[in-house]
């Protein structure tokens, strides 16, 4: 079958029609808004794992660990006294951003076995946090009580999901342009280069552990405010948001979209919770047993999740 | 104290039984293999049944867990394993991820989500003198088996043909390849013994732990904990490991209850950090 | 010489590595001048890509030092070295397969201005950069290839593409690690004559096995032999030397 050859014209006309019909599912599907949210945050979330792991290359089954974080500041921020939604997501960003940083200096030095630990380490050691700490928290009941003030000072958060689904919506677009943008930029392409080559990298002077730190502190702020907006849109923060377990799921979610393309995490949470959902009623159990199937047979059978099956039809006339 | 002290070497012990198979394959096949509490359940699952349905022995019931356990793993490596040596980690991790989901759920599905019933054999139940200590008996036996296998291994290992063709390899793959060894043989032997002790452990920690379907899961980070903190790829270093996790992680429980498990995620952060190769690092490790 | 010449020196001091058992290099004393044309030469095994990697940081030395101009290099990282004027190719082709010439050059040269950290701005808004990638890439004759995979070209193109990433970095000390390697004869003469026309006081050492260029190019020649230097002078006296004939066989290695 020949590659179908695609314009960057054509290309950016793809990817506005794509955010165009996510942002039409608050008119077609009002009463799946709460649902759409959720997949939007995971977009997102995705995406963030995708600039550690498919950029960065670094190997990571932990990365719930700034979800969560971002989650809790967020609630906590609001519970205890300030609860304006835009300074609460900037708040869950620095704090994610920070904890990134600091980790970053254990995780990108290091074998991958080692770096994984690490990454698993540190995510179920702040999920043990979580649980100790359940007087500030409210360890495996969840953080309750979390009340987010009206956005912009007018619109309340309703019981439909409507504010949620545009705040969301407007909140994951702009997460989304500014990772394309760090992605497009100079140290995007220096990312690109260390994907390649760290040898050559090092042999034409670039500080590639730096680089790399700086992309795990990226990674993680960006994961710490989609962890925020689940927060702020469901007005609770559950202590699942913080385990090993999300931290596989959203591994899932990437892979089945494809690692190392700006859409790939969109899609991949898209495609994920929507097959979820219909099979909203299945016992958990058997849930468990096809993802895990699944899992086995793309690692078994495919190659670069949708997005790489796509680009496989689709040719667009630049190098990746 | 003692008591202390002597509940963490056991609880070690059962760590190491189930890590060390881990270990010798991530250091001789370079596998991220998160799925290998998943042969330590099934190995439990078989003595509980086996214990409980048709009244078998404890000791005829571990060495069915053992065999049973190896069994499945072999079948694995042929069908799946065997093909992702030479893959990117992602892919590998992702496969155990799979692995680990599936039989989670399919054990749940046929055994309930509660803990396996057991009764400890009358050997082993009650207390012992030990130093002045009153000491559980079946923490005793815990102790021995794992010093046994551990004795066990150091010998095979060291002067066993198989042994050596093993140390060969974890060293450097395509040499040991290039002098005839039949390394795919090897990797399928190794595996199978490492998830047969892995079963074995299992079922041992029927007694100690309780077995349930989250058990693969619920102790991952332990296994891993006990590998990479001792040294993938060797025997003595996660026996090391597994000893001081056991320790920090029971007397941390005993003294420090609030904190629960943060002590132990925080050494194996700081040994990480001190030593990123493990305790005893294999050489020549890249 | 002048102070301004003075970072265009690389001298190494009884330099050495031994790798358990083996000692690789040792007590190497090299001495490169402004504007040098060195050729580091030898029989395989002899430890040249060892020299390499230690001079460009790959290894850390055993023994010895490693001084660019005042400044000591010896327990400076590979990157921190590049950034100080110290470039170098690889005998095997080690670019960015999925990038091309154009964007391989341009991140070497976004590197050297401290722009790899820029990640609010476009990379598309760099446009001095670009300039500069496509003179740069018309230099090798690669500008008609500029947006062609890496992967997807030639040989002997990967070759120079080799090349032109190291002087993207606007070197003042360039080591070139068998530049001719597997080139193929119809291809060379536009390699040689890169080679050629590389900037005056860029001092170069290049380890090579082709005859032709090292005594067409070479105003000096090392000779490596068994981790050791075993004498070193004009290509006249080299080759007039018995004991390097000696090493040699008596004949003059080519590729086919």
């Amino acid at each position: 079958m020949k590659a179908l050859s695609v314009s960057p014209a054509q290309l950016r006309a793809a990817e506005a029609v794509f955010w165009i019909a996510l942002a039409s599912s608050f008119f077609l599907l009002p009463d799946k808004l709460t649902l759409m949210s959720q997949i939007m945050i995971f977009g997102l979330f995705a995406v963030s794992l995708d600039m550690a792991l498919g950029y960065a290359g670094i190997l990571t089954v932990g990365h719930a660990a700034f979800f969560g974080a971002g989650a809790y500041a967020a609630g906590l921020l609001a519970k205890y006294g300030w609860s304006e939604p835009f300074t609460g997501l900037a708040f869950a960003l620095v704090v994610s951003g920070l904890l990134g940083y600091a980790l970053s200096y254990l995780v990108v030095r290091g074998a991958d076995l080692t770096r994984l630990m690490i990454t698993i380490g540190v995510c179920v050691l702040l999920f043990e946090v979580a649980n100790r700490l359940s007087g500030i928290t409210g360890g495996t009941d969840g953080l309750q009580g979390v009340v987010i003030a009206p956005v912009l000072g007018m619109f309340d958060f309703d019981l439909y999901g409507k504010t949620a689904f545009c705040y969301a919506f407007g909140v994951v677009f702009a997460m989304f342009l500014l990772v394309r943008l760090v992605l497009r930029s100079p140290f995007g392409l220096a990312l690109r280069g260390i994907h390649d080559s760290r040898k050559r990298m090092l042999a034409i002077g670039s500080p590639v552990e730096a680089r790399l730190r700086m992309a795990y502190a990226f990674s993680a702020a960006v994961a710490g405010v989609a962890g925020a907006l689940l927060a702020q849109t469901t007005q609770f923060v559950g202590i699942e948001s913080i385990g090993f377990n999300r931290s596989a799921e959203v591994l899932i979610i990437l892979v089945l979209g494809g690692t190392g393309r700006l859409y790939g995490g969109m899609i991949g949470a898209i495609v994920y919770m929507l097959v979820h959902d219909w099979f909203a009623d299945m016992n958990p159990q058997y849930w468990m047993f096809w993802l895990g199937i699944f899992l086995i047979a793309a690692v078994m059978l495919g190659r670069g999740g949708i997005m790489g099956a796509l680009s496989r039809f689709v040719r667009t006339g630049k190098a990746r | 104290m003692g008591i202390v002290i002597f509940d963490g070497v056991a609880y070690g012990m059962l760590l190491f039984l189930i890590g060390v198979g881990l270990s010798i394959t991530m250091g001789l096949m370079n596998f991220v293999n998160l799925a290998h509490g998943s042969f330590a359940m099934v190995g439990g699952y078989v003595a509980a049944v086996l214990m409980n349905h048709f009244g078998l022995g404890f000791g005829l019931s571990l060495a069915a867990a053992f065999v049973a356990a190896a069994l499945v793993g072999a079948v694995l490596e042929f069908v799946f394993y065997r093909r992702l040596y030479r893959a990117h980690p992602l892919d590998q991790v992702l496969l155990s991820i799979g692995v680990v989901f599936v039989s989670i759920a399919a054990f749940t599905y046929f055994f309930g989500p509660t803990m396996q019933p057991f009764t400890l054999p009358a050997a082993l139940d009650g207390q012992v003198s030990l130093l002045g200590l009153e000491v559980g008996r079946y923490r005793l036996f815990l102790i021995a088996c794992g010093a046994a296998v551990l004795v066990a291994l150091l010998l095979g290992l060291g002067k066993t043909r198989y042994g050596a063709m093993v140390r060969a390899a974890v060293d450097n793959q395509r040499v040991a390849g290039g002098t005839g060894i039949h390394v795919q043989r090897l990797f399928f032997l190794t595996f199978s013994l490492g998830c047969g002790l892995a079963g074995l452990g299992g079922a041992l920690s029927l007694g100690m732990l309780g077995l349930e379907p989250s058990f693969p899961l619920k102790y991952l980070v332990y296994f891993l904990m006990v590998v990479c903190v001792g040294g993938a790829g060797t025997v003595t270093g996660p026996f090391i490991a597994a000893l001081l996790v056991g320790i920090v992680d029971v007397a941390g429980k005993y003294y420090l209850p609030e904190a629960g498990a943060f002590l132990i995620y925080v050494f194996m952060i700081v040994m990480l950090l001190v030593r990123p190769n493990g305790i005893v690092a294999k050489k020549g490790l890249a | 010489m002048s102070p301004a010449n003075r970072t265009h020196t690389l001298r190494t001091q009884g330099l050495g590595i031994r790798f358990g058992e083996f000692q690789a290099v040792s007590d190497v004393n090299l001495s490169l001048e402004p504007g040098a044309r060195q050729a580091l030469i030898g029989p395989n095994g002899a430890g040249k890509t060892t020299l390499i990697n230690l001079l460009t940081g790959v290894f850390k030395p055993t023994s010895g030092s490693i001084h660019m101009g005042e400044h000591d290099l010896t327990r400076l990282s590979a990157d921190k070295r590049a950034r100080m004027g110290l470039s170098r190719t690889f005998q095997i082709n080690t670019l960015f397969p999925s990038l091309t010439p154009l964007l391989s050059v341009v991140l070497a040269i976004s590197e050297r201005e401290g722009l790899g950290a820029t990640w609010w701005r476009p990379l598309k808004g760099c446009t001095r950069v670009f300039d500069e990638a496509h003179s740069l890439l018309g230099i090798f004759r690669l500008d008609s290839l500029a947006d062609v995979p890496v992967s997807e070209l030639a040989y002997g193109k990967q070759r120079l593409l080799e090349i032109a990433l190291a002087l993207a970095a606007k070197p003042r000390i360039l080591l070139l690690d068998e530049p001719a390697a597997g080139v193929p004869q119809d291809e060379s003469g536009e390699l040689f004559e890169v080679i050629a026309a590389l900037p005056q006081d860029i001092s170069v050492l290049f380890i090579e096995h082709d005859m032709k260029l090292v005594f067409r190019f070479s105003r000096r020649i090392s000779v490596l032999v068994g981790g050791r230097i075993l004498t070193e002078g004009t290509p006249s006296e080299i080759s007039a030397d018995p004991r390097v004939r000696e090493v040699y066989l008596g004949s003059s290695h080519h590729h086919a």
